[in-house]
Formats: C-alpha cells, sequence, structure tokens
C-alpha cells in the first residue's frame, strides 16, 4: 500500500537526499523528516495558507503539493528566507507594526506578500487585501498586516 | 501607511524615568515567529513519542455494541488500540458544574465514550502508532458496531415531553435557566408610548485558531512525573485537572506552554481528547502527541453562541427607554463543558442585556438545554456580542418606530458619565464609565453628519448606504467571582517574580500566558517602567507551571489588568531590595537613591552611583564585603487580584458603514471605528490591534460564520471551505480610538481590552444593514449571519 520514493531537491540552498511515501505532502516533508518547523500546517486543505512555500520561484500550498512531485526542485522555506535576509525589512515592518500576533500565519504571509512586492509596484491596500486573502490570520483582522504591505512597498520604492 | 516609531510620551502619573506604560514599544521576540523559528505544541518532539488519532463516532446519537480491533492491531506502526472503558481505569470522568451557578446539572463525561457516544465527532476508540499516518490508517480498520439512537438536536422541542432526555438520570434535558424580575416591567411596558418586539438568531461559532488543538504528554515512570506540552490558555488549571483525574499529586504535574498558535477561549477547556493523551502517556508509559488535524477541529473544538433571544423595549416619544424583556433560549451539546461549566454564555447574556442604559426595568430568562451535537462553552466576548445585539438591536427598531436618530435616543438612555458608581438593572456594577465621552469622540471620528450626507447623496444614486452602531460593556479582571466561588480550582489572582541577574538584567516570572495578545510585552514593559531599567533588559518567563508564580492565565481579558498590576509591584519591591543592597555598598540611605535605566543615582537626578550589574557583583560573587548582617534579596514576589469590583467594566462604541448590493445580497464593508475605554492604556498598539482583530472576530460571526447542522445532528459544513471565516478582501480598515478611566482597583489602572471588538461588531453590522435596507421597506434583519440569501429574503426579492 504504501510505496516509497527516493527524491533529491534543494532546500534553502541545501542538497537534501530523501526517501518518502508517495502520499507525502511537501509540508509534511519539511516538517516531520527536515524538521523544518517554520512552515505550518492549519487546514491541510488548501484554504488557510499557513503551509506556504516557495517552489521553483512561486508560492504554493505546501499541503496541496507532493514531496515526490518536488524531486528535482528548488524549495524555500521561511528559514532559508530569513536567513538570506530577502524579507528582511517586511519582518521588521511586521514587528514594528505587530501585523502578526500568535504568528502561526506569518510565515506564509510574509512569503505571500513578498510575492506581491517583488513586483516592485506599490499596490493599493485592496491590492495588498486581495493577493493576501488566500492566507488566513485569525489574530490581527489584517488591518495592521495591510499597513506593514503598504509600508515596505513604499519604502523599497524610495517614497 | 508609514511605520512610525515609538516615541516616549508626555509624564504621567504613572511615568518613572524609564517608563514604558502608554507607549507602543514593539513585543520583544517577535522575530522568533517571523523568522520560522517559534515552538508551538505541534513542532515538539520527544525522544519514543508516539501519535494518536481517533476513531469518531459518525451518528449524533449511537450506542458503541461492539468495537472489532482485531484488523486495526496488526496494521502496520500500531502500538496500541484503546477504547474508552479501558481508559476509563486510567482516568476519572468529569461534570461540569460550578455551584454558583443554582441547578445547573451535567452528566458525567468520559475521556472517550465508554457505551455511548452524543455527538458526531466524540472519539470512540484511541489509535496509538508511531505517526499519526499510521494512526489513521489503523482507525481504518477498526470495525465499530453501533445501534443508533434518537438524536436530540432543536433546542425548540428539547424540553417537549415527547423528545427522549439524552441523559435520563438528570430527569430532562435542562442544563441551566435563570430569571431575573426587577423593577415593573408589565407596568411599564403597558405605559409606553412604543413597544417593539422581535427574536433574534446567532449562529454556532468556532474559534478556527489557525493552529489546531495541540498536546504532547509525556508520563516519565521514572521520576513518576507527568509533562504535558499544551497549546493551552490556562496552564495551572490543566495542572490540577491533569492530577485530579489521573489520580497523581499537583507537583507531580508539570504543563509547558510555548507558543500557542491563537486561542481566543478555544484552548482553556477540557476537552476530552486531550484529557485521553495523557492518560495514554501514562497507560502506555511514553510521550504521545495529538494534534486535531481541521475536520475533527470543526467536530470537536467548542462551538458558541447559537442562541435565539425573544427581545422586547418599551420606548417613549421623547426616547426614554423604559423597559428591556429578553427570553434566551441556547443548546449546549450533549456536556457542561469542564471546569468552567457552559451555562456562563447565557448567564452573561442575562446579566449584559440593557447594560448600557439607566432602565431600571428588566425581565429576563434564560434556558440552556442539552442537544446531540458538538459541546458549546466559553469563546472570545462570551455572552456579549448576543447582549450586545440584542440591546442594540432593540434601541435601534424603537428609535426608527418614534423617528429618532440612533445616536439621540442612545444618548437620551446612557448612563451620564458623573453617575457612576452605578449598579445596573441587571445587577452588575459600574465603577466608571464614560459612555458620553465615547460617544462624543466616534461621532468626531466618523464625521457622523458627512457620514450621513454621503449616504444620501448615494442613496440619491440608488446606491444603499448604512451607518449602524453598538454601544458595550465589557467584562474584564475578572474576581474570583467568575469561577472561584463556584467551587472551580480556577485562579482569579496572579503572580510575578522578578529578579536581579548577576549582570544587572531582570527575569520576570508570570501566571499570566501568551498566545498573541502581547502579554510578554506588557508584562516586560511593566515590571522595566516600575523598577527602571530599559526593556530590553528584561526578559519574561511564562507558560510553565514549574517555574511560575500560581496563577490563572490569560482569558476573560485579565492579563494585562491582573498579571500587569502584579508583575509592577514586584517590580517595584524589587526596586526596594536592591537599593537596600546599594545603600549598603555605597553607605547610603534607600530613600535617597533611585534606579534610573539601569544604574543607582542619587533620587531626583540622573547623578550615577553604582550600576545594577556591579551591585550584583558585589551580591552574588562578593558578599563578604557587605556589612556584617545585611544579606541582600534579589528576588522579589508580589500577587494581585481585584478586590473592590467583582469585575472591571469597560465600555465603548463601535460604528460601521457598509454597503448593500439589493441584487445580489452582497454586503460591502466600507470602514469600521471603535471608541473603547480600558482605563490606563500600557501598550496602545497592542490594545488597538486587539480591539481590531476583535471587532474582525464579531465581523465573522455578523456576515459568514455558521456551524450547520442537520435534524440529525450532521455538521454540513466543517472545513475551511464551507465554514467562511474572514479573510483581508472583505474586511475594512478599522480606526480605533480611546478615553481613558482607568480603575481605582489598582495602581496602574488597566482594564482589560481583549473582548471589546467582539463584543459590539455584530451588533453594529446589523443597525448599518438594516439602516441601509429600512427605506427600502425590508423586514429588519435579525438573524445572523446576514447572508446575500437572507438580504435577499428581508427584501422580499426571494
Amino acid at each position: 500500500m504504501t510505496h516509497h520514493y527516493d527524491i533529491t531537491l534543494t532546500i534553502n540552498g541545501e542538497r537534501i537526499d530523501g526517501r518518502v511515501e508517495g502520499r507525502k505532502s511537501l509540508v509534511d516533508f519539511l516538517r516531520d523528516d527536515l524538521t523544518l518547523t517554520g512552515s505550518h500546517v492549519g487546514c491541510e486543505h488548501g484554504v488557510c495558507g499557513a503551509c506556504t512555500v516557495r517552489v521553483n520561484g512561486e508560492i504554493v500550498r505546501g499541503c496541496l503539493i507532493l514531496a515526490v512531485q518536488c524531486d528535482g526542485a528548488v524549495v524555500e522555506t521561511i528559514e532559508g528566507i530569513s536567513d538570506t535576509g530577502e524579507i528582511a525589512d517586511l519582518q521588521e515592518a511586521f514587528e514594528k507594526r505587530n501585523a502578526l500576533q500568535c504568528g502561526f500565519c506569518t510565515p506564509g504571509m510574509l512569503l505571500t506578500a513578498q510575492e506581491l512586492l517583488a513586483s516592485g509596484k506599490v499596490p493599493s491596500r485592496d491590492d495588498i487585501r486581495e493577493h493576501i486573502s488566500g492566507n488566513y490570520c485569525r489574530c490581527t483582522g489584517y488591518h495592521a498586516i495591510v499597513d506593514a504591505v503598504e509600508a515596505v512597498a513604499q519604502a523599497r520604492a524610495g517614497k | 501607511m508609514k511605520i512610525v516609531n515609538d516615541l516616549p510620551s508626555p509624564l504621567t502619573a504613572l511615568d518613572r524615568p524609564n517608563s514604558y506604560i502608554g507607549r507602543a514599544v514593539p513585543r520583544p521576540n517577535l522575530q522568533r515567529l517571523t523568522q520560522g523559528r517559534a515552538q508551538y505544541v505541534s513542532d515538539v518532539v520527544l525522544p519514543r513519542m508516539a501519535h494518536v488519532a481517533y476513531v469518531r463516532s459518525p451518528f449524533a446519537h449511537a450506542r458503541i455494541k461492539h468495537i472489532d480491533k482485531s484488523a486495526a492491531e496488526k496494521a502496520r506502526g500500531v502500538i496500541a488500540i484503546v477504547t474508552g472503558a479501558e481508559l476509563a481505569k486510567v482516568i476519572t470522568p468529569w461534570v461540569g458544574v460550578l455551584t454558583h451557578l443554582k441547578g445547573i446539572k451535567s452528566a458525567p463525561q468520559h475521556a472517550i465514550a465508554v457505551d455511548r457516544a452524543c455527538w458526531q465527532g466524540e472519539a470512540v476508540c484511541a489509535v496509538v502508532a508511531r505517526s499519526r499516518a499510521e494512526a489513521e490508517d489503523a482507525c481504518e480498520l477498526i470495525q465499530v458496531d453501533y445501534e443508533e439512537l434518537a438524536p436530540v438536536t432543536d433546542p425548540e422541542t428539547a424540553l417537549d415531553a415527547a423528545t427522549p432526555v439524552i441523559h435520563p438520570d438528570l430527569g430532562d434535558n435542562l442544563t441551566f435557566e435563570r430569571s431575573l424580575d426587577v423593577g415593573e416591567v408589565d407596568k411599564a411596558f403597558a405605559e409606553s408610548d412604543a413597544v417593539v418586539e422581535t427574536t433574534f438568531i446567532f449562529g454556532r461559532h468556532t474559534g478556527v485558531t489557525n493552529e489546531p488543538r495541540s498536546i504532547v504528554a509525556d508520563w516519565n515512570t521514572g521520576d513518576q512525573r507527568l509533562t504535558v506540552y499544551q497549546g493551552t490558555q490556562a496552564p495551572h488549571m490543566m495542572q490540577n485537572l491533569f492530577a485530579k483525574h489521573l489520580g497523581l499529586e499537583e507537583h507531580q504535574v508539570r504543563v509547558v506552554t510555548k507558543d500557542v498558535g491563537g486561542s481566543f477561549g478555544i484552548k482553556v477547556h477540557t476537552y476530552a481528547d486531550e484529557m485521553a493523551v495523557v492518560a495514554l502517556s501514562k497507560l502506555l508509559k511514553r510521550p504521545i502527541k495529538f494534534v486535531a488535524d481541521r475536520l475533527e477541529s470543526f467536530v470537536t473544538d467548542i462551538h458558541a453562541r447559537d442562541h435565539r433571544v425573544k427581545g422586547k423595549i418599551g420606548i417613549n416619544k421623547d426616547g426614554t427607554i423604559t423597559a428591556f424583556e429578553i427570553d434566551d433560549l441556547t443548546g449546549i451539546g450533549p456536556y457542561s463543558v469542564y471546569p468552567r461549566t457552559s451555562g456562563i454564555e447565557a448567564n452573561q447574556v442575562v446579566n449584559l442585556v440593557g447594560g448600557p442604559y439607566a432602565c431600571p426595568n428588566y425581565r429576563a430568562r434564560a434556558r440552556v438545554v442539552f442537544q446531540n451535537k458538538n459541546v458549546m462553552c466559553q469563546y472570545r466576548a462570551v455572552g456579549h456580542p448576543i447582549a450586545t445585539a440584542v440591546t442594540e438591536g432593540l434601541v435601534d427598531l424603537a428609535a426608527a418606530k418614534i423617528g429618532m436618530d440612533p445616536i439621540e435616543v442612545r444618548k437620551k438612555n446612557l448612563y451620564a458619565d458623573d453617575a457612576y458608581p452605578v449598579t445596573a438593572a441587571s445587577g452588575i456594577k459600574f465603577e466608571k464609565l464614560s459612555r458620553h465621552a465615547s460617544t462624543d469622540k466616534i461621532l468626531k471620528m466618523m464625521d457622523y453628519k458627512a457620514l450621513r450626507a454621503d449616504q444620501a447623496t448615494a442613496r440619491a444614486k440608488g446606491i444603499h448606504r448604512g451607518i449602524g452602531f453598538a454601544s458595550f460593556i465589557e467584562v474584564t479582571n475578572p474576581s474570583a467571582a467568575f469561577y472561584g466561588v463556584g467551587g472551580a480550582r480556577i485562579s482569579a489572582q496572579d503572580g510575578a517574580t522578578v529578579k536581579l541577574d548577576a549582570t544587572g538584567a531582570i527575569f520576570c516570572h508570570t501566571g499570566v500566558s501568551e498566545q498573541g495578545q502581547g502579554a510578554e510585552a506588557v508584562i516586560a514593559q511593566c515590571v522595566a517602567s516600575s523598577f527602571g531599567v530599559s526593556l530590553d533588559k528584561v526578559r519574561v518567563i511564562m507558560g510553565d507551571t514549574d517555574n511560575t508564580p500560581y496563577g490563572g492565565g490569560t482569558w476573560a481579558s485579565r492579563a494585562a489588568g491582573i498579571g500587569g498590576e502584579a508583575a509592577w509591584q514586584a517590580g517595584k519591591a524589587l526596586r526596594e531590595n536592591v537599593l537596600a543592597a546599594a545603600a549598603s555598598i555605597l553607605q547610603a540611605k534607600p530613600d535617597d537613591l533611585d534606579i534610573n535605566n539601569g544604574v543607582v543615582v542619587d533620587k531626583g537626578t540622573t547623578t550615577e552611583r553604582i550600576t545594577l550589574s556591579e551591585v550584583a557583583r558585589i551580591c552574588y560573587f562578593r558578599p563578604d564585603t557587605l556589612p556584617p548582617g545585611f544579606q541582600a534579596e534579589l528576588v522579589a514576589t508580589r500577587h494581585y487580584v481585584p478586590r473592590t469590583w467583582p469585575f472591571s467594566f469597560t465600555n465603548g462604541i463601535q460604528a460601521s458603514y457598509l454597503e448593500v448590493d439589493t441584487d445580489t445580497g452582497f454586503i460591502k464593508l466600507l470602514k469600521h471605528w471603535c471608541v473603547e475605554d480600558c482605563g490606563t492604556v500600557i501598550n496602545p498598539q497592542l490594545v488597538d490591534e486587539q480591539i481590531r482583530g476583535g471587532i474582525v472576530q464579531g465581523l465573522g460571526g455578523a456576515l459568514f460564520e455558521n456551524c450547520l447542522y442537520d435534524e440529525r445532528g450532521q455538521m454540513l459544513n466543517g472545513n475551511m471551505a464551507d465554514y467562511l471565516v474572514p479573510m483581508a478582501m472583505e474586511m475594512p480598515d478599522m480606526e480605533i480610538g480611546h478615553v481613558v478611566s482607568p480603575t481605582a482597583d489598582s495602581e496602574l489602572g488597566a482594564k482589560g481590552a481583549g473582548e471589546a471588538g467582539t463584543a459590539g461588531a455584530p451588533a453594529c453590522v446589523m443597525n448599518a444593514i438594516n439602516d441601509a435596507l429600512r427605506p427600502l421597506g425590508a423586514t429588519p434583519m435579525t438573524e445572523m449571519p446576514f447572508t446575500p440569501g437572507r438580504v435577499l429574503k428581508a427584501l422580499g426579492r426571494v
């Protein structure tokens, strides 16, 4: 019933060789096999966005993609993206603006916001709201998150 | 949006040279959360740890005739399969009643159902395996032979003679009933110029914490101790309950709570499947982990609200409210939840209806009944969203009936700001509120006149916008009157222990806990301010029953007002101790010294006498150089519990501006305002964000959230695709303002702020919708959530 597959992928710049069951999701592989617990499991059916990670440069739901599908892929998680400093300004804005409370949605929220900000444009508040509307936050009511993302967009654009 | 750095505020009476009171300093240690380096219970891994999954009843009510484990026992990775009867030898059942809720009754509840399942989702068998996936695989192989029993699902008929009694030993399906009759209600209605009656219906909600309930229990048979890592709001309460039901001494149990992915009242209760985890650990002598998946969360995390309230208000032509009357009915599932009971929400509704208004005539009845659905219990703003919607809904309907502006009616009846202290008709006591100042402030913030003009302009173009208000009161800083007097071992007091380390930094150990509200920051601010160090020199230790003073935890908006005051007092006490040591070193008088920014100075100056690190060095490493007979005490503990008032009521008002699409029934929230008075504001940013988050939780209930059940007791939308929660796109920007009326019960004067947003938001959205639809002749909407279908129905379009 359970078939195992050998996979090789790059995670946060590191080559990883793994052996996974076919049914194992990417986020379970990251969390359980590699102890990269910064990606969170909130709903396991693709609604909450807590498991958001980057695969080959695009954000995906870590619960809706299987680890075996990521054979050969480049995967980036909140741990790796924090260490490279890519989103240091965004993280600082979240901390100063209290754009997080329990923090469970935050890694996914940051990766999603960074995707919007990477375009280099200054999005409107409605644009920001729409872009993060696949990431569930029960604590903040979103207003502070929109503030933080907006502030970083303006700062990056030199405004 | 520019993020402005926090600046020291002008001095207040509470200010000391290092005062952080009233400042929007960022929470310490947030990088842990933004970098994915937190440790939630779902992240905890221990050696020899096994995972449990549960076979759950597919029926709302069924006798368990036989459980066949044979195929599952042979499944890969399985360690043990345990039935309710087997586990009952390890853990005793409980009954969720409190003595101060007169007459409340419930039946014994087991960790795993023994011979009968009473709701769809109740665990009937546990499978422990090496991985969660293997445990779930084996659950599929367990054959349970059920005999389906008649379910009780409709609260309206739960008390009928023809309805089966869920727990025959109790005699009927009535959990709790409370009645109140104050003043001359019938006379007041008879003499009123107008009387309005309607029924308000509230959906069943659940918390949907982003991290589901999680627990790892580790019974170490070598040292005969149970360590429980649990995402809980009340570590000491859980320590007591685990010990009590496993037959252990409390000191044999340690509860550790690290990061918690959201709580909102969901994680302050006893859950049968979590009690089963501690019992399984004791039985199997190894760590056991349980993390609820989202689907089981929907059928096991407590639900709340689900009230039907018949309401009646009397009013005179001049706007004077003459009487309120309510009849509340709520169905709470098959058991009253342990240990806080499921009678509190209805009790709060009775306490709070009419609360903002100086109306002496009030009659109320609340009935709480059993049913075969998931259990209901206390969830953020317990009872407040219901009481506020009933009160404010009735006030608006009455205002419309006599043709008066809703604000004018409120101003006419709100207690005057100089009337306090006041005892309301229901008996609740207000120390000091600011009803009129709050109302005036929100009108200014929203520019009420301009908004009415905008509404009229839009209306002329066929765009239907509405303005709604909700005055509210909120119970915070509870004393022992909430639970302790009813016999529950839930601490109302809280403690703080502060100590000077060997380098001059401060550790503060506190009984309150953190689930994201910012309690850690507030405690650090209080200690830094009263002791006299910068914030980066304070480290807060919380969420560990071995290492914190006994306390209640974080719920009922108590952490800042109660835990903060204890920390403030402990910081002061340590300052005295440290100054005594410094004085003995300096051969000075303690009264002539102070601590400013981590340095002992001459009082009233910044003249440095000795650094804290030097005091610490001498006291810890060269005590031989201190005068004979002097012993430095570099640790101090203080406790605090409110004594003058059973609860510290806060107050405020919210306003909503929204647009209703009369073709589709969709509601667009344009803007939301809240003015809130939580006394002394310790950290304005954290208070504002508590209010914003709370508002959105209330908006979810008003517009989207509803646990739908069919007549057989099957939950129909138990997943996040079908149970709708607020997402960013649908939510408005929210403007928050404050009026400050400190409580005199504590030196800090802080009241709670955690639930005010949720208390008022549904009511003001309801009033705004009705304000938008009233000129169209729509039936007033009083059934939440206000779905597009219901809007169209109110308009007579479907």
